[in-house]
């Protein structure tokens, strides 16, 4: 058996990117949105309409006000009028990236050549006519996703994160000038993006002078609500070598579910899910921590960055907050460079698509002012928390 | 001082033939979670299965109502008009077992007293039909 049977990812190549404009607030709709990055995704590609034959997204329409995916399947299909041989947009998976390995599932067995995938979000819109992030409404009775959460006034996830954070610090003593650094480090970054929402310097006095939110999580550690659409092509590996761009190998996928998924029961707290979604990662590929150039690490919030480097192996568990200390080990010119568009909390809460982009650009050598320097090949990618999570590695020759 | 009252009246779950037993075990002033019978393993959130020995004798049981604090914050946004801040947010392990973590409210003590480890009791808050479960210091402050 080759080793693209035995892991079909390796079988698959991002081909082409697209992104609408990132706002805090759109003059657009979400589905003109998700037209503007499915269409540059597609024409960055090298390809046509004609040549999509599978469509994913991750969690498809959510059919109510939030913005927190106003566009479905059924939306972008009809208005590019495309003609699938596979569709999926299924919530329950590994996070965000449930869709991507979807496609890949759908290549390996044969479905298609070429997947779009997009993730479309409105939620700063949504923000300035409902209080969209309450978990229910007054009123009602929970049926929801945490419901053993709702008499308890948590009215937001900032509040349930905390919690596994606030296990965090207390095991691991990291201090509040390191963690800062992740929200730092995004903001120096987004300086460098055009793109970005959150553009202006921030230093650590600003940081810490910000409103604390529910302890230890600070308004900047938080990711910031934003209008917008990210899609990219999945293709075959074979169909991807006489397109445009150099294929981008999903050189290994973490996708398990070998733990308590739930918000309230998972194994361990300070860790989240992630160690076991990395584990599998790291067994379906011969490279190792120390061959990654650079990493887009999830920052819903910015703690969840500082599981991911301890989950990856970037360093020693709870060794995160020694290892980011100061900033320089993930600045651009640092040995791993860490969130180069700026981030969820900076760039804009695109929700682990817009660190799929930015990878992509990286590897590419098209991003601009904030490329890195340093040759790049390998780059390893992270999403969601709690008792979710999925990672990735992506390489190019 | 933290208080049962935080200005807003608390949102409520939906409850069925599973989860009635934690939600209204408060009348009798029990805090109630599902116990396999065969091997005393506590199940929660509740079903009528258990994951040790995939016995059926699953069923409401009494507890202590006595736990620590696995996790907790404190919430200082006002997410709503009228909610009164800060207030605290747990996740308390139950005495008997360490993997059935409730998310309650921490009460009755200030809050800079709350820290991971502290020792934590019962006690019930009736709202509507249901018996919201809180946890209060279970030490000398």
């Amino acid at each position: 058996m080759n080793s693209a049977s035995k892991y079909p990812e390796k079988n698959t190549a991002i081909t082409g990117i697209g992104q609408s404009e990132i706002s805090r607030g759109s003059s657009k709709t979400g589905l003109e949105l998700t037209v503007d990055a499915c269409m540059e995704a597609i024409t960055n590609a090298g390809l046509s309409r004609a040549d999509i034959d599978g469509i994913a997204t991750w969690p498809g329409a959510d059919y109510n006000a939030s913005g927190f995916s106003p566009v479905g399947i059924p939306h972008i299909q009809d208005a590019l009028r495309l003609e699938l041989n596979w569709y999926s947009g299924a919530p329950e998976g590994p996070g965000q990236f449930a869709a991507i390995f979807d496609a890949i599932g759908a290549i390996a067995a044969g479905l298609c050549k070429h997947v779009l995938v997009f993730r479309t979000l409105t939620e700063a819109t949504a923000r300035k006519t409902a209080f969209a992030n309450a978990l229910m409404t007054s009123g009602q009775r929970d049926h929801g996703l945490f419901q053993w959460y709702s008499p308890y006034h948590t009215y937001a996830a900032a509040i349930q994160q905390a919690m596994y954070f606030q296990a965090y610090v207390h095991r691991s003593g990291i201090r509040e000038e390191q963690y800062a650094q992740i929200a730092l480090n995004g903001r120096r970054n987004a300086a460098l993006n055009p793109k970005a929402v959150y553009r202006s310097p921030m230093s650590l006095e600003d940081y810490l002078a910000s409103p604390m939110i529910s302890t230890p999580i600070r308004m900047f550690d938080c990711d910031v609500p934003i209008d917008g659409s990210t899609a990219i092509i999945i293709s075959r590996w074979d169909c991807a070598q006489d397109l445009p761009n150099k294929p981008i190998k999903i050189e290994a996928i973490g996708s398990s579910m070998a733990y308590r998924n739930s918000w309230t029961q998972l194994d361990a707290l300070d860790t989240q899910a992630q160690p076991k979604v990395a584990e599998m990662m790291w067994s379906r590929t011969d490279l190792k921590p120390k061959d990654v150039d650079f990493a887009e690490l999830y920052d819903g919030f910015s703690f969840h960055s500082i599981n991911w480097l301890e989950n990856f192996g970037f360093c020693e568990r709870y060794g995160a907050g020694d290892f980011i200390d100061g900033g320089h080990n993930i600045a651009l010119d640092g040995m791993l460079p860490i969130n180069t568009n700026g981030g969820a909390l900076s760039a804009g809460r695109m929700h682990a698509y817009g660190q799929v982009h930015e990878a992509c650009l990286q590897l590419w050598r098209g991003a601009g002012e904030r490329q890195i320097a340093k040759p790049l090949n390998v780059a390893a990618l992270s999403t969601a928390g709690g008792p979710l999570a999925g990672a990735m590695l992506l390489t190019v020759d | 001082m933290l208080d049962l009252d935080q200005g807003v009246p608390r949102p409520l779950p939906a409850t069925n033939a599973d989860t009635q037993a934690y939600w209204t075990g408060g009348e009798r002033g029990e805090l109630l979670i599902f116990r396999c019978a065969d091997c005393e393993y506590y199940v929660h959130p509740p079903v009528a299965f258990c994951p040790k020995c995939e016995s059926r004798k699953v069923a409401p049981s009494a507890t202590s109502g006595k736990g620590v604090i696995t996790s907790f914050t404190v919430n200082h946004k006002q997410w709503l008009p009228s909610l009164k801040v800060p207030y605290v947010v747990a996740l308390v392990s139950i005495a008997e077992q360490e993997d059935v973590r409730l998310v309650s409210n921490i009460v009755h003590c200030e809050v800079d007293a709350v820290y991971i480890g502290m020792p934590v009791k019962v006690l019930f808050e009736e709202n509507e039909d249901l018996w919201v479960p809180l946890f209060e210091p279970d030490v000398a402050l």
